[in-house]
């Protein structure tokens, strides 16, 4: 890298290598698109056009990126404290089914305290599959990689058993057509539409004002203090006092709280206002569970700059779903560009993380106070600046 | 310079688009546009295939797009309102999980006409068809001969998750084969996953461990159930597209949708100005199912005369 | 009741145990062996996808089972490949950038099979192998003696790679790698090296993983793993990076899924709550590890990537 760049120059630089490697993601998607014989040119301006080109797409757009930054938020805060949360399809899942079965039980109420309680019955949803693996992992010493994978099935399953059981549209068994899915749900329920647009409710709004929450959260509360320092250094946070079982815990619970919420918007900001099973998660989630995580890293693991980095990636999916209609290419192309981008996103991440740190250091904050200057960097970095000497995370509480 | 050759390459890629668009229009005259969007692979020898098939038989219409591989509910509803704003003459919606998203839809475009199966429900909006197949019928004709192949009076079926169209298949064979042989055995197993093939092998062995002879099963990972067939030498029979290619020495018969006998219907309305309002079933009595035999298997006369009889019977009903 | 603890019931369980574990196996086996070394690699059921469709439409052209396989195993490799370049060299977020190469693989393996296949063709499979005299035992012969080559194989794996990874130099390098790279590093061992082999082991073995499945199947399909390589990086931190502790793993799994498969065929596990029991593997899994864990500690530097001299 030259070192003769400038402050605002090499901030700039940083800030382009995500669009930059998205760029090269595609370029090779246009390679693929002309081996299958679409022209690569009508296919990326309808991708553009799907995604950015009108107020529909942007709705569209809007839509799709409300569950991968609800879902991203949650992704940073359990970074920030060390944790990979892998769950959040599952943790969607239980977020949706709460939500569901608080709408289908409870008596019919004004909007007002309607809306609310159903959500927060969707938080609940999430919170619980997040504590376990969270509780697992704090007390058991039971990796939560492995736990939230298999929770994940769980939730699958437990969401099929509800649908085509005790939670089916009794129309449904009336017909004998039995699709696995509830009746339509109160109205009182609906997410309320903005603008007056038919389509984009309130859930937009409501995950920008989450990312903002987590941001206060993380830099400005106790709490967030006692998720960052754990995640900085288990043992020093030991040292400090911090109960660091009972934080790694908390950080699960909060990242699958968030994740539940977003599947709860899914389901009163659907389309049908119902929840409907294909058998699978991701027919439920639409891989917001895996794609959030990603959101979260072109947000540099910073819940404010998740927000725009949601966007563009919704974007992206939106504009994927377009290409594949407008030049007829077999979905699976899309499912393929989505991975390289990925690839490429975070593969040229180091440069990014590394034009940012010289940054940093020329502006010398690294001489603030430890905490607070090791934070801007992680904050815009990624989590590699993590402290060096960090401890693995079966380091707590083995065996004397 | 850069700029303008984007500028020419963008101008002559519009031209293209338009001039292919010409000539799609001119083919016969036919300017009717359909589109599709369904849940799995439009090449999975099941659901999806049996209406991509069904919509390339039809005549008269232009363009067909298709949108496959969509099992994801809220990409499908985006997908179905894409097609709907580019103004597309039939939207078929090819998954009854996608009803509930189609509902609130087909409202916002009245000059589209949408069709929603398998359901037996039109939400009575005047722009949508609902259709379905009486995948029961064929099933009780293929319990019935296969009860009466089987040497054991042991009978498996292997099941994906026991909801709409593929409950409907099984409830059938089983009552099928109870007609025919109230003392045999079905055993059923749901595997409770659309798409776990392995998972399906392992049912089929198991069904077969526990001494089925015959063996069928419904949605698309049972690809898996059908190798397991094939090395042990048992029967199997398939349903939704022919399944003859997957092992020509055991598959006796495949129950066939036959979507086009309906999809022709529906065109025609359309094109009269009718958008919908109506339930279609196939069935065998209008030629949407069929039993499509495997030349390759010497079924005996007995049984096939069985499986005609009750087609017959199926069909006097109407 | 009686009639479900029958030898033949059993019989059927166990052989479908093994039936199910190998691919799982040997993902997992791979994927020990990158953990080991400090990576972790999510991509693996991309990978297995890849290696499965590979395998595949070699078969499908040659006939040949076995250069099915290679080629499976080729394709694994050079995923490995591509994972280190991504994990090591590049030193990406190894949770990301897994997630990135499981859609890759997941989206390209169906391209290809659509555009190069169309509809599933039916393939030759592995012919099963009888050991002699063993296979001949009553029941004990069913159950373990009269499988294909490549599951003995699989199994043959696991004393193989605990021998390489316990007992042999590049074992202690790897481990060295995984633990303390920043005085393997001292100490002269390249932990670039060292870890560009383990992901290359890594995809080799999820490669073959895919490569059996397909081949054992005699298919292919859209997402034929169904997420089976995520089991088995799950099952990885179940047997706390040991081979033997991933294989019982692995079996436990397997045998969870055999068995409630076989009690549904004996409708022993009523309908209606069929989805319940289809959690069964998963709830297992957990609760042994609650049980069972707490002794073991993952590799200091797991997913942490290595640069020299920061």
């Amino acid at each position: 890298m030259t070192v003769n760049l400038s402050h605002k120059q090499r901030r700039a630089l940083a800030y382009s290598i995500p669009v930059l490697s998205v760029l090269a993601a595609l370029a090779i998607g246009a390679v693929m698109l002309v081996l299958l014989g679409a022209n690569p040119i009508e296919g990326f301006a309808k991708m553009f056009i799907g995604a950015f080109g009108s107020v529909d797409a942007l709705v569209s757009t809007t839509l799709k990126a409300t569950p991968l930054l609800f879902v991203g938020v949650g992704i940073v805060i359990a970074f920030r404290a060390n944790v990979i949360n892998i769950g959040a399809e599952g943790q969607m899942v239980l977020g949706g089914l709460f939500a569901t079965i608080a709408a289908l039980y409870l008596p019919e109420m004004p909007s007002i305290i309607m809306i609310p309680v159903v959500l927060l019955a969707g938080v609940a949803g999430g919170a619980l599959w997040g504590w376990i693996p969270g509780a697992l992992k704090a007390y058991y010493q039971v990796n939560e990689i492995l736990s939230t994978i298999m929770l994940n099935i769980v939730a699958v399953q437990l969401m099929n058993y509800l649908l085509r059981g005790p939670l089916i549209d009794p129309a449904e068994i009336e017909r004998g057509t039995r699709i696995p899915q509830t009746e339509r749900l109160a109205e009182s329920a609906d997410l309320p539409f903005l603008f007056g647009s038919d389509r984009l409710h309130i859930g937009p709004v409501l995950a920008v004002i989450t990312a903002i929450a987590a941001y206060y959260l993380l830099w400005r509360t106790p709490l967030g203090y006692r998720l960052r320092a754990v995640g900085l250094s288990e043992h020093a946070a030991r040292y400090a006092g911090i109960p660091v079982r009972r934080t790694i815990a908390l950080a699960l619970t909060l990242s699958g709280a968030l994740a539940g919420l977003a599947g709860a918007v899914l389901v009163f900001g659907s389309e049908s206002h119902r929840m409907v099973t294909d058998g699978s998660t991701t027919g439920f989630t639409g891989g917001a569970g895996f794609n959030g995580i990603v959101a979260a890293l072109f947000g540099a693991l910073h819940p404010i700059w998740t927000i725009p980095a949601s966007f563009l990636f919704g974007g992206l999916l939106v504009g994927g779903q377009s290409l594949q209609r407008a030049v007829q290419v077999p979905s699976a192309l899309i499912v393929a560009l989505n991975g390289l981008v990925v690839v490429f996103v975070v593969a040229a991440d180091r440069y990014r993380v590394k034009l940012l740190e010289t940054d940093v250091r020329d502006l010398q904050i690294l001489d603030e106070d430890a905490m607070t200057g090791g934070d801007k960097v992680s904050a815009m970095g990624s989590i590699h600046d993590r402290a060096p000497g960090g401890t693995g995370p079966f380091d707590e509480g083995g065996p004397p | 310079m850069r700029k303008r050759s984007i500028t020419a390459i963008a101008l002559i890629a519009v031209l293209g688009l338009i001039g292919a668009a010409c000539s799609s229009s001119d083919s016969g005259g036919a300017d009717f546009r359909i589109a599709i969007v369904a849940p799995s692979a439009s090449n999975d020898l099941a659901f999806t295939q049996s209406i991509v098939d069904a919509v390339n038989t039809l005549d008269g219409v232009g363009e067909i797009a298709v949108t496959d591989g969509t099992f994801i509910v809220e990409d499908a509803a985006a997908a179905i309102r894409g097609y709907a704003a580019e103004g597309y003459d039939l939207v078929i919606a090819h998954g009854s999980q996608y009803g509930g998203s189609l509902q609130e839809i087909a409202p916002d475009f009245p000059d589209v006409s949408f069709a929603w199966g398998t359901s037996a429900d039109t939400f009575g909006l005047d722009n949508v068809y609902s259709y379905e197949a009486a995948s029961d019928q064929g099933g009780t004709v293929m319990g019935i001969m296969a009860a009466a192949l089987s040497k054991n009076n042991n009978i498996g079926v292997v099941g994906p998750i026991e909801v709409g169209d593929a409950k409907l298949y099984v409830d059938g064979f089983e009552a099928g084969v109870l007609q025919q042989n109230p003392g045999a055995t079905v055993n059923i197993n749901y595997i409770d996953s659309f798409s776990d093939v392995a998972l399906a092998s392992e049912a089929a062995q198991s069904l077969i461990s526990n001494g089925a002879d015959v063996l069928t099963g419904t949605a698309q990972m049972v690809v898996g159930a059908v190798g397991v067939a094939k090395t042990k030498g048992v029967l199997w029979f398939g349903t939704q597209s022919n399944q003859t290619s997957l092992a020509p020495d055991i598959v006796v018969a495949s129950q066939v949708y036959h979507w086009e006998v309906i999809l022709k219907d529906i065109v025609d309305n359309v094109k009269k100005g009718k958008l919908g309002g109506e339930i279609y079933q196939i069935n065998f009595a209008n030629d949407g199912l069929v039993i499509e035999y495997n030349d390759a298997y010497d079924l005996p006369a007995d049984v096939r005369k069985l499986g005609d009889d009750a087609v017959a019977k199926f069909k006097a009903q109407g | 009741m009686s009639e479900v603890f029958t030898t033949a019931v059993l019989v059927a369980v166990v052989a479908s145990t093994i039936r199910l574990t190998v691919p799982l196996l040997l993902a997992a086996l791979g994927e020990t062996f990158g953990q080991r070394s400090g990576v972790l690699n999510l991509g693996v059921d991309g990978i297995m996808l890849l290696g499965a469709f590979t395998g595949y439409y070699v078969v499908l052209k040659t006939g040949n089972v076995w250069l099915g396989l290679l080629a499976g195993a080729i394709i694994g490799l050079a995923l490995g490949v591509a994972s280190a370049v991504i994990a090591v060299t590049l030193r990406a977020e190894q949770g990301i950038s897994g997630i990135g190469i499981y859609l890759f693989g997941l989206g390209m393996s169906d391209l290809l099979f659509q555009k190069l296949v169309g509809t599933p063709i039916p393939i030759e499979t592995f012919p099963p192998v009888r050991i002699p005299l063993l296979a001949d035992i009553p029941f004990i012969g069913e159950m373990f003696f009269q499988h294909s080559a490549v599951i003995y194989l699989a199994f043959l794996a696991v004393p193989v790679s605990r021998f390489v990874i316990t007992r042999t130099t590049f074992g202690m390098k790897i481990r060295a790698v995984g633990e303390y790279p920043e005085a393997a590093d001292t100490l002269g061992v390249s932990v670039a090296g060292v870890r560009y082999a383990t992901q290359m082991i890594g995809g080799t073995l999820a490669g073959i993983a895919g490569g059996v499945l397909a081949i054992t199947l005699g298919i292919f399909q859209q997402n034929l793993t169904n997420g089976a390589g995520f089991i088995a990086i799950a099952l990885v931190y179940f047997g706390a990076w040991r081979p033997i502790g991933v294989m019982a793993g692995s079996l436990l799994f397997g045998f969870v899924n055999a068995l409630v498969l076989e009690l549904k065929t004996l409708d022993v596990i009523p309908r209606d709550l069929s989805n319940l029991a289809a959690m069964a593997p998963a709830v297992i899994t957990i609760l042994a590890l609650v049980f069972v864990a707490r002794r073991f500690r993952a590799p200091s530097a797991l997913t942490k990537p290595f640069a020299r001299g920061t």
